[in-house]
């Protein structure tokens, strides 16, 4: 057997990485925590109280409907952007000068701040004055999504659709760029129909895109805030509120910053988990 | 199971091509004879994977016909051309086991699941595959996936002909080897035309009856490998096979004989159409040179061992010529002259063999 030399010094090469994370994510997170299990009434005084806000937070039914809001929210424009990006993908040109001017115009919406879109859509929504609206009360329909619930949710899913499919598109888009022509070729003399190119081909040598997409669109749709803050400001009534819009009336309108703590750890806790969730199963045949 | 003609092809990658370099292909007629075992070779980017996908029908010509027995096939799409075609790089279906790989030809045109099963094990019999015919095709090695391509070529026993474009790159070295002897059998077996795209000539000589030999995007000849071995057609056969290239000496013909510098040199038939060529060379090759008591006189430069022979370096005013000859002849001391095969020394005009 061959001495293994020890010199644990190396951990002081690590120190940098240590002290960076440490003030940006462990310290912070480390307050949050600490808020959590205590009461405060301000002028820095504060009483234990333990697990007690987490109990008060897992038994509301405040934050049960806006987990529910957040889950449905987030499956719809899954369930919306990861098809349509694909499909928009697929039609795009592989080679020519219109490649640039797709792809351009593809990362356009990617380009505006998200308070600029939620303020784009708010006016463009209007029943009086936005187009959209005007247009969608022109054909007969009544909305206004100041007002109705189901009109709110429909501009809300809108646009994020607008705003966030070109992720997808551009993900897939490179997933499809990557594929060698032999494939095609060969599934051309296999005399494979177009469907059995593109489940046998493309979407597998997708896969590994698509995952990144669906991670990161899920992780940032459960932690949207600011388009729905200032599209809806989380209404009509409470309609519109997600998750993080709950969660900054509890710390910032109501100053309860112990159970907002709590919430935003066991918020955090839960896209962790489901994070986890999606990528094991989305993973699982890559290790045969 | 035909005949593959190719009636004056010629094929452009660009839209309105004018100069000679344009195209890829310049103009060829070509004839496969049914169950010919055929090696395509030529250095990269000499035109042989445009020539494989014209066949195939992957890519249209820009002119000419391609005619399978007397069916013209050129406007017919690939996969209603009977023909089967193995890439450089191994294309599996990868979400599939290797069974649904080798079904997949099959079960796109409709063939019923109980005649799919047999046949399906029958190549995987053939290829050695028996023994993963469920696992997933991505768990395995380059050349088991390689089979794979080959094996969705073979289940359709209606093929016209099985074309390899340089299928050994990505094996690994000791396994190319045993590839290459299973296409063989296998072809033996199967009978169908088979069309072998490489730029290593030891693939091509090792696995064809007929080498077809492109450059520039010409056909510069068809043979045996003993054919192109011993009379190279073009001067480029000659340097691009055989280890070293042919000797080319500059020579000019007088009373119809070649020669070189102030060297007569004696050939075995007779030099035609010299008159129109511009450049006139002799090739021979390094096998054929010997030292004798006559001849060109030269000066040895170099002599290096290779194996169980020997290849001499020797010059005559400035012009190298090589020979190979066995480890234990003796090498001349001084006033070394060499003579040349007549029947296996050439004369070249422009290129072209004019003997």
């Amino acid at each position: 057997m061959i001495e293994k030399t020890v010199n644990q010094k190396a951990w002081f090469l690590v120190a940098p990485v240590v002290a960076v994370v440490a003030f940006n994510a462990l310290i912070p997170l480390m307050t949050v925590v600490n808020y959590s299990v205590q009461e405060t009434f301000g002028n820095n005084v504060f009483f234990w109280e333990g697990v007690k806000w987490f109990e008060e937070i897992l038994h509301s039914p405040r934050f049960h409907d806006a987990l529910l809001r957040q889950m449905l929210f987030t499956g719809i424009i899954l369930l919306i952007e990861v098809p349509l990006g694909v499909a928009v993908a697929l039609t795009m040109p592989r080679r020519g000068p219109w490649v640039s001017v797709c792809l351009v115009l593809m990362a356009l919406p990617l380009l505006i701040p998200w308070n600029v879109v939620g303020a784009m859509w708010n006016i463009f929504a209007l029943p009086d004055i936005g187009l959209l609206g005007k247009m969608i009360n022109g054909m007969g329909i009544d909305y206004n999504f100041t007002q109705q619930p189901v009109a709110a949710w429909f501009t809300t899913i809108l646009m994020d659709v607008w705003h966030w499919t070109s992720l997808v598109v551009l993900l897939a888009y490179a997933g499809l760029c990557s594929i060698p022509e032999a494939y095609y070729q060969a599934a051309r003399i296999d005399g494979a129909s177009a469907w059995a190119v593109f489940r046998y081909i493309q979407l597998p040598k997708m896969k590994r895109v698509l995952t990144i997409a669906i991670l990161l669109r899920f992780m940032d749709s459960f932690m949207i805030y600011t388009e729905p803050f200032v599209l809806t400001g989380g209404g009509p009534g409470n309609a519109t509120t997600f998750l993080s819009i709950d969660l900054v009336k509890i710390a910032l309108g109501q100053f309860d910053l112990g159970p907002a703590a709590a919430m935003s750890l066991i918020y955090f806790l839960i896209i962790l988990l489901l994070s986890w969730i999606f990528y094991t199963l989305m993973m699982r045949n890559e290790a045969q | 199971m035909a005949k593959i003609t190719l009636e004056q092809i010629a094929h452009s990658y660009l839209r309105s091509p004018d100069t000679d370099d344009d195209w890829a292909l310049k103009q060829l007629d070509l004839t496969w004879s049914d169950g010919g075992a055929y090696a395509l070779l030529g250095p990269s980017g000499c035109g042989k994977t445009t020539l494989l996908n014209v066949i195939s029908g992957l890519l249209r010509p820009s002119r000419g016909r391609v005619l399978f027995d007397d069916r013209d096939v050129t406007h017919i799409p690939s996969d209603r051309r009977e023909i089967a075609q193995v890439f450089q790089f191994p294309v599996v279906y990868d979400t599939m086991s290797v069974f649904d790989n080798l079904a997949f030809p099959l079960r796109n045109r409709g063939v019923g699941e109980d005649r799919v099963r047999p046949r399906v094990i029958e190549i995987a019999r053939m290829l050695d595959l028996e023994d993963m015919l469920y696992r997933r095709a991505a768990g395995l090695t380059a050349d088991g996936k390689q089979k794979i391509s080959l094996g969705r070529g073979l289940v359709r026993s209606d093929v016209n002909v099985i074309m390899f474009d340089e299928p050994l790159t990505v094996i690994d070295p000791h396994l190319k080897w045993e590839l290459r002897s299973k296409l063989r059998e296998l072809h033996q077996e199967v009978g169908a035309t088979m069309i072998y795209v490489t730029h290593d000539q030891t693939e091509a000589l090792t696995f064809a009856d007929q080498v077809v030999v492109m450059h520039e995007g010409r056909v510069v000849q068809t043979g045996t490998p003993i054919e192109l071995f011993e009379k190279p057609s073009h001067t480029f056969v000659g340097h691009f096979i055989g280890s070293p290239g042919m000797n080319m000496l500059p020579c000019d013909i007088r009373d119809g004989m070649p020669w070189f510098l102030d060297n007569p040199i004696e050939i075995a038939s007779a030099v035609r159409g010299h008159q129109e060529a511009s450049r006139l060379e002799i090739g021979v090759r390094p096998e054929f040179v010997r030292f004798g008591s006559t001849g060109v006189p030269v000066e040895i430069v170099k002599m290096a061992d290779v194996g169980r022979y020997r290849v001499v370096d020797a010059r005559h005013r400035g012009h190298s010529i090589k020979m190979v000859m066995p480890e234990d002849l003796d090498i001349p001391p001084e006033n070394a002259r060499v003579v040349f095969d007549p029947s296996k020394t050439q004369v070249y005009g422009d290129g072209w063999i004019l003997t």
